[in-house]
Parts: structure tokens; sequence; C-alpha cells
């Protein structure tokens, strides 16, 4: 096995490295930027170039990395490792290994659907195929992102006639990118949480630029009228929302689908907007790697492996590994971010 | 189903009681005519029987969506509700929208549904599946599974027609009182423009009271209410109109076949009175347990046995209607001396009795016997002003119910189990036990009294603190305790504990105490001993 999960991590023994480690080793290869993924303390990151400024942000400026840019091959100890498109959010990638034949794809966290900023998704041949599956059930079924920005546009301006501000709840590392990326640039009515605008200036050094001011102690309810306001969700039902007085609220999240996990949010909407791959966008995945085995991962690993033994006839087994999900983690407000 | 659609998502989308009552009546000032009485029995409620089985419904929908059981099963536990789940998957394969069933023409199909055969069945069901979508397609599964619901309360909706006809209130309440369906009835017979005609079965809607939420003393000298004991039975109408007699419980249940003591009041009672009083079962002149009056409802046949151990009467609390004439509008003193004097007439009868003024000399005197309200078999107090008219529903001020503490005891969390609806997916119906030596025995189960942020943070220690699990439920931890409160206790075989207590809720989460605090099954015991009602 090229691949293996130990205590660390998922390990690659034939190069002493580790994908993805959750506790701190020597050499950590990176998918994404995502808290769950790239963790504190390890002597050496590769990351791709995209991902460089939120490891400066999130782990520190002086530490000790290398980057590479998408198909770029890095060869340690005979082990061919290159990074692919994983469509997730900018930087994201999947991982491919390759040692005497054989040949690997962690695909860390990834989507099918084009999102306008993050690089499609690449499909990649392989032999062994590491998937997640955050929404790896068939009552998963999530429209294309670029329809659910012009659901947002419209719910902006519907808000907008009735004198509200409209008040935008995700991820702030990757889809408030991706909606503001969105956004004509010329507009001067959109609003940033701290946490959102930390990211935005750091995207500015590999040439990304997104619209928003960065909301400080210094406003007040007197600076937003009929705004658009971008924040984590752990900002709901702070003492932060009084600023905006008359305000909806919504929450972007693929949990949405569910009516329960929308109505316990208490929030006015809620988009279902994910950066993970739906069930039919994983079966497709599957089928376009062309592997024979594959390892499910963080989600509904039990489930979905069954169902790819079962539908498939692949050698389909659970991967156990400790990465959370970062949709049900803002779901339940512990966003880390800030 | 477009129209309608559309409401449930104006509902839907808002928590606030007006924007509600506006997306209703607009809905009504659109919608067609015989659409709106369907939508009106929809929304409090009165909906079509479940026409599937739901073992046989999961079949189809893994053969149609051609996924196993199992996967069906697992998104089922997932979702926790059974049309959802449906309509999430067979949305995968539907893209089509072509609605062009009405809202009358669904509820009747639902209502044929029942009395196909099953292929026949399946053939309609399927054909809805193939040609609906989005909110319809979601509508249509939880009709289908009999779990139809929406977030609005029949004041609600009573607000709304009353805005589209431009009407009282009060007379829409009255005319939607009782029992009636919507595949007899029409929008104009029930509600017609001209006049107040209400047919002669139909209960007046019952005026109800706040819990006393303010201090006594602002309620001015005692001599100036009227107060009665608040008794534990079921609270209900009788009425006696053209030769025929009518008992209406307060859930405006039609209840005269179940309580057939009460046929000879046709004799005697003149034509066109109305009584509101409590029914209950009584003996020796004092009421007996609630749990009699459950195991009697309960009952499908009424032997002569039981009758005679279970004998009800009705405590009368007001009359309504005298000699075909609307009384609502009198003060409470012309009522009740009407009342008084129609008691008195009826000779030789047992089973209507005069709820008794209670005299106290001040309210701290009131307040002492509202506190003890156990040992005189009642709940409590209601204070009604002498002057009070009869209203429509709850109205601040004229009445109030004024009811003894509840009792509580100490529990600890055994198990935890996943709610539906709105809390699918969150652990919200919880059993709690007392110590019996070393071990816990389960005494009650409770799902109410906790805020939704309390919920929220019990939930994660569930989660993170589940011993087992067994389906939805889950044995946790036993370390959290709660204070539990319930108004009545009554011995229980059917109970490890041996009690079983009356509407158990959550009054506090004890995060102060340890498990080893918690009361025992000794302490419940002497509970019982003290308070059996
Ligand atoms: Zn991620
Ligand atoms: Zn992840």
């Amino acid at each position: 096995m090229l691949l293996e999960v130990n205590d660390f991590g998922l390990y690659c023994k034939q190069a002493d490295v580790y994908i993805d480690p959750w506790r701190p080793v020597k050499r950590a290869l990176i998918t994404h930027g995502h808290a769950d993924h790239m963790r504190w303390g390890n002597q050496y990151y590769l990351v791709h170039k995209d991902t460089v400024p939120v490891l400066k942000v999130r782990i520190g400026a002086d530490v000790n990395f290398e980057s590479v840019s998408y198909g770029e091959v890095k060869i340690i100890n005979g082990v061919k490792f290159s990074y692919h498109p994983a469509g997730h959010i900018l930087g994201s990638s999947q991982i491919r290994c390759e040692y005497k034949g054989e040949i690997w794809v962690v695909t860390g966290d990834y989507k099918l659907h084009n999102d306008g900023l993050s690089p499609e998704f690449e499909p990649v041949q392989c032999h062994h195929f590491v998937t997640e599956s955050t929404f790896g059930l068939p009552i998963y079924e999530f429209k294309s992102p670029l329809l659910i920005f012009d659901d947002i546009k419209n719910y902006w301006a519907e808000n907008q006639k009735n004198k509200e501000n409209t008040i935008i709840l995700c991820y702030s590392l990757g889809k408030a990118q991706s909606i503001l990326n969105q956004i004509d640039e010329n507009t001067d009515n959109v609003f940033l949480h701290g946490a959102v605008a930390n990211l935005n200036e750091s995207f500015r050094e590999v040439g990304y630029n997104f619209v928003g001011e960065r909301i400080t102690g210094a406003h007040n309810k007197d600076h937003f009228d009929k705004s658009l306001i971008i924040a984590p969700p752990s900002v709901l039902g702070s003492a932060w929302m009084r600023k905006f007085g008359n305000y909806k609220v919504a929450f972007c999240s693929g949990w949405m689908q569910l009516r329960g996990a929308k109505n316990r949010k208490g929030v006015d909407k809620g988009f279902v907007f994910s950066d993970h791959c739906d069930f039919s966008s994983l079966n497709n995945a599957v089928k376009m790697s062309g592997a024979e085995h594959v390892y499910v991962t963080h989600g509904y690993e039990t489930q979905y492996a069954q169902w790819l033994r079962e539908s498939m006839g692949l050698d389909a087994q659970i991967m156990k590994t400790l990465y959370s999900d970062e949709e049900m983690m803002q779901e339940e407000g512990k966003e880390t971010l800030e | 189903m477009d129209g309608f659609s559309k409401l449930f998502e104006a509902i839907d989308g808002t928590t606030k009681t007006n924007a509600k009552i506006d997306a209703i009546a607009s809905y009504l000032d659109q919608a067609i005519e015989a659409d709106k009485l369907f939508a009106i029995a929809l929304l409090i409620g009165n909906k079509p029987k479940r026409p599937v089985k739901t073992t046989t419904l999961r079949e189809w929908v893994a053969d149609y969506t051609q996924l196993p059981l199992w996967l069906f099963e697992e998104c089922y536990y997932v979702v926790g509700d059974l049309g959802e789940t449906i309509s999430l998957m067979i949305s995968q394969i539907t893209d089509q929208d072509s609605d062009s069933i009405s809202l009358k023409e669904l509820f009747e199909l639902l209502v044929e549904l029942q009395k196909y055969d099953v292929e026949k069945q399946r053939e309609v069901v399927e054909t809805f599946w193939k040609n609906l979508s989005g909110t319809p397609l979601y509508l249509f599964n939880k009709m289908l599974t009999g779990s139809f619901r929406i977030g609005v309360s029949k004041k609600i909706v009573i607000k709304a027609i009353a805005k589209h006809l431009n009407k009282e209130e009060k007379n829409i309440e009255h005319q939607m009182m009782g029992v009636w369906n919507p595949l007899e009835h029409t929008f104009k017979d029930m509600f017609p423009l001209e006049g107040l005609e209400v047919a002669h079965h139909i209960p007046y809607p019952f005026c109800l009271a706040y819990p006393l939420d303010i201090d006594y003393d602002a309620l001015g000298p005692i001599e100036n209410w009227f107060l009665e004991k608040k008794l534990d039975g079921i609270r209900g109408q009788i009425i006696c109109r053209n030769n025929e007699l009518f008992i209406w419980s307060r859930g405006e249940d039609l209840l005269t076949d179940k309580f057939p003591e009460f046929e000879v009041l046709i004799h005697m009672l003149p034509a066109g009175t109305v009584l509101d009083g409590e029914i209950i079962p009584w003996k020796d002149g004092l009421p007996l347990p609630f749990s009699v009056m459950q195991t009697r409802i309960g009952r499908k046949n009424l032997s002569v046995k039981f009758l005679k151990e279970a004998p009800l009467i009705m405590v009368c609390y007001d009359l309504l209607e005298f000699e075909g004439k609307d009384l609502r509008e009198e003060p409470l003193s012309v009522r009740r001396k009407l009342l008084e004097q129609l008691i008195a007439d009826l000779v030789h009868q047992d089973i209507l009795v005069l709820s008794e003024r209670m005299h106290f000399d001040n309210w701290e005197a009131a307040g002492e016997f509202r506190d003890n309200a156990r040992n005189y078999h009642c709940e409590g107090l209601m204070l009604k002003a002498e002057n009070s008219i009869y209203n429509v529903g709850r109205k601040k001020g004229g009445w109030w119910k004024w009811k003894t503490a509840p009792l509580s005891i100490d529990g600890v969390m055994l198990y935890a189990q996943s709610g539906h609806g709105r809390r699918a997916n969150l652990f919200t119906d919880y059993t709690f036990a007392v110590w019996d030596g070393d071990q816990l025995v389960p005494f009650a189960k409770a799902y109410s009294g906790l805020t939704d942020k309390e919920i929220g943070s019990l939930d994660r220690w569930i989660k993170a603190n589940t011993i087992e699990k067994f389906g939805p439920v889950r044995s946790v931890k036993p370390i959290q305790v709660f204070e539990i409160g319930f108004e009545g206790i009554n011995e229980s075989s059917r109970h490890k504990s041996g009690v079983a207590l009356r509407f158990p809720r959550i009054l506090r989460w004890r995060t102060d105490k340890e498990p080893k605090q918690a009361n025992t099954k000794d302490d419940l015991l002497q509970l019982l001993k003290l308070f059996e009602s």
C-alpha cells in the first residue's frame, strides 16, 4: 500500500510524507487551507501556490513551506507527487501519488460544480481513489452555484426594496470569495466581517481582488443602508449583528437542503450552496477516476462505501480519518478562522 | 396547487404573525372558490387520512428511484421526516413541472385513493411523482404520508378569514366551531356573506383564561370577583336545541355518544340551553382521579358496571344560552343567577352540579387555598370578574386561572430521542430516572420546557456522551440532572417506578447538581402518598 492511515494522518511510507495530517509531522502535503486539513505545527508544508496566503495568515508568516502549481511534478524518494484542481476553494487540490506504476489520488474536499472562481475539478485516472463523502446520500442534490449566486443577488435586491440589509452567512474561506467574485466590482455597498476581510487581503498578494469594505468598531447603524454583509456563521445571535438594524439573514450550506437544519438555524433563508460534492457528483467522480479501489472518508462513509460496493461492484472501504466537515462545524457555529 | 404552494412557502418563510395572516388573506382573495375551504381545512390541521401504508410507500420509492431500500432507510434516518425524505429522493430524477391539479382535486383524490387497490394506488402516486417538483411535490408527499403540517395557529387562520371577508373575528370563530368536512361543506355555507347563521349543533367558542401573571393586589377588592375551583376533568359544552343534545369538548370533539348519562337531559333542559362546565367522574360529592376519566375515554363499549364505577357529571360554570337567547354579552352575575335558577329547577337529577362559589376574606386567604389546592381536589382557583362577559377565546383581564405550583422532582437523564419535523435530527425527547438504591429507574418522559439554546447545547452533549444507540434512541451517561414538574401523580403498575405522572415537563436544567443529588424512588412514593389525585 502506497498510502495508509496511522495515528498522525494519511501516510506515504516510501516518501515519508503525510497528506493533511491531523497531528504535527515532519513533512505535510496539504490539499487545501481549511482548518481540518491544514493544521498547525508541521515542520514543512507543501501547498498549492494559491493556498500560500492562507498558510501565512493561519499558520504563520515564518512557516517552512514550498508551493507548486497544478500539474507540476515533485518527486520525493522516487514517489511522484502532483496537485490537480479539486474545485472546492481557491488553491484546493487533489493530490496524485505515483510509485512503480501504482497511482493514488487523494481528493481532499472537492466539488464538480463550477463556482466561477475555483479552478474546475479535473478528473485524474488512478487505481486507488480516496474520496470524501460529506454529502454522500441521495437526498443531497445541489444546483449549480452559479444559479445560487443569482438567487442571492435577487434576495439582496428584494430586501433592498423593503429597506433592509442583507446578511449572508457562509464559510469565510471559500464561499465568501466565490460569492464576492460575482458582485460588480464598482459597488460600494458590500461589507465584510473581519475574518473574511483578512483572507481577502491575503489573497491580494497572489493576484485576487475582492470587493467589500471591512467592518470595524467605527461602523454603526448609519453606515449600512440596504447593504450586503458577508460574515461567518459564528456571528449568528451575537451582539455584532445589532449593528445592522433592520436586516434579513441567510445561511449558505449544503445542509440547508434539509428543512430541519434550516429551521433550527433560525435564519430567514437558507441557500443550498456547498463546496462539496452532492451524491451524483461523487458517483461521477468515482467513475471518472477509473479506480477499482475506493477509500471513503469523512461524511457518510459507511453508507457511501456500501453503495459503491453494491451499485458499482468496486472494492470500496471506509478510511477512518479525523477530518471533520467544515460545513458541519460552521453549522454548529464553531468556525475557527476568526 | 400552485397558489397553495406559494402560500405554504410564504408562511414557512416568516415567523411574523401579521405576515402569516396577510399571506393567508391574500391567498383567499385570489383562490378559486372551490379551493378555499380545503385550504382552510389543511391550515387548521384537518387533513385527509394517510391513504397508503408507509412500509408500502418506502418500497415504492426504492423501486421508483432504483435505489436499495436500506439506502432509503439511511436517508430517512438522517432527514427524520418521511414525506421530506421521499421528496428529496424523488426530486433527483424529476425536473418537469406540470402542475395543473387544484387543491380540491388533490384533496379529493387522496380521499379516493384510500379505496383503490394497491396497484392502482401505486400508478396514481407515481404519476404525481413524475409530474410534480419543488414545493408541490413536498406538499403532496406530506399529505401522502399523513404528516402535513403548517406553521399557523387556528387563531391566525380565523384572523385571515375575517380579513378576507371583512367580518368580525368572533363571528368567524363561532362559524368555524365543531367538526366540519370540506368535502361536505362549501366556503359559502360556512361563512355566509349575509347574517351569522350557525347550525344548531355548533357550540360557542369557549371563553378561556390566562394564567395569573400579575400581583393579586392589582385585581382590586376580592368582593368584585367570583372565585371557583379549577377542576381537572374535560371542559365541555352541553347543548340542548331542537330536541337534540350535543356534548362538545374544548378540543371541539363531539362526545355525545361517549357520555350516555347525559342523555336524560333532553327531557329536562328547556329548549335552547347551552351550558359550559367541567365533565368529570364524580362520586359522593367528590371528583375521582383523572386516570378514571382516561380509562373511560379509551373504552369502546361502556358496560353498565363500568358506568357505575366511573359515573360522570358536569360541574356547571356558566350558562351561555337560555330559552334560545345568547347570554354571552350579559355580565357573569346575571348569567350565574340564571344558572343557579336553572339547576335548582331541575329536580331529581344529580348529573348537573353547580360549581361552588368560593368565599375568602381576602386575597391572602385565597392564595393559601390555591397553594394547597391538591388537598381540596382541584388544581387551583379560577378568578372571574363579576361583571365579565363570556368572551370569545382568550382575552386578558376578565378571567384568570390561578393554578397551584406543579409538583417537582429532580431526575437524571437516561435516554434521549430525536424529534420530528422542525426538531428532526435534534435530540428533544428525554427520559429521566430517579435512584432506587444505586440503580436508576425511569419515571418520566418529557420533551418541553427547555429553550432552543439549551436544546442545542444538550443535543451536542448527548451526541458526545452516547453510550448506546437503539434506532433513534440513545442511552447517555447518567450525568445531567433536571427538575421535572408535573400536575399530578398516580400509582401505576405499568411503570417501573410504580407511579405515573400527569403532564411532566422540564422546569429547569440543574447544571448545579451532581447526579447523586437527584431524587429517589422513595421520594416519588412519598409524593404519591401525599397527593394521589
Ligand atoms: Zn474544505
Ligand atoms: Zn474537509
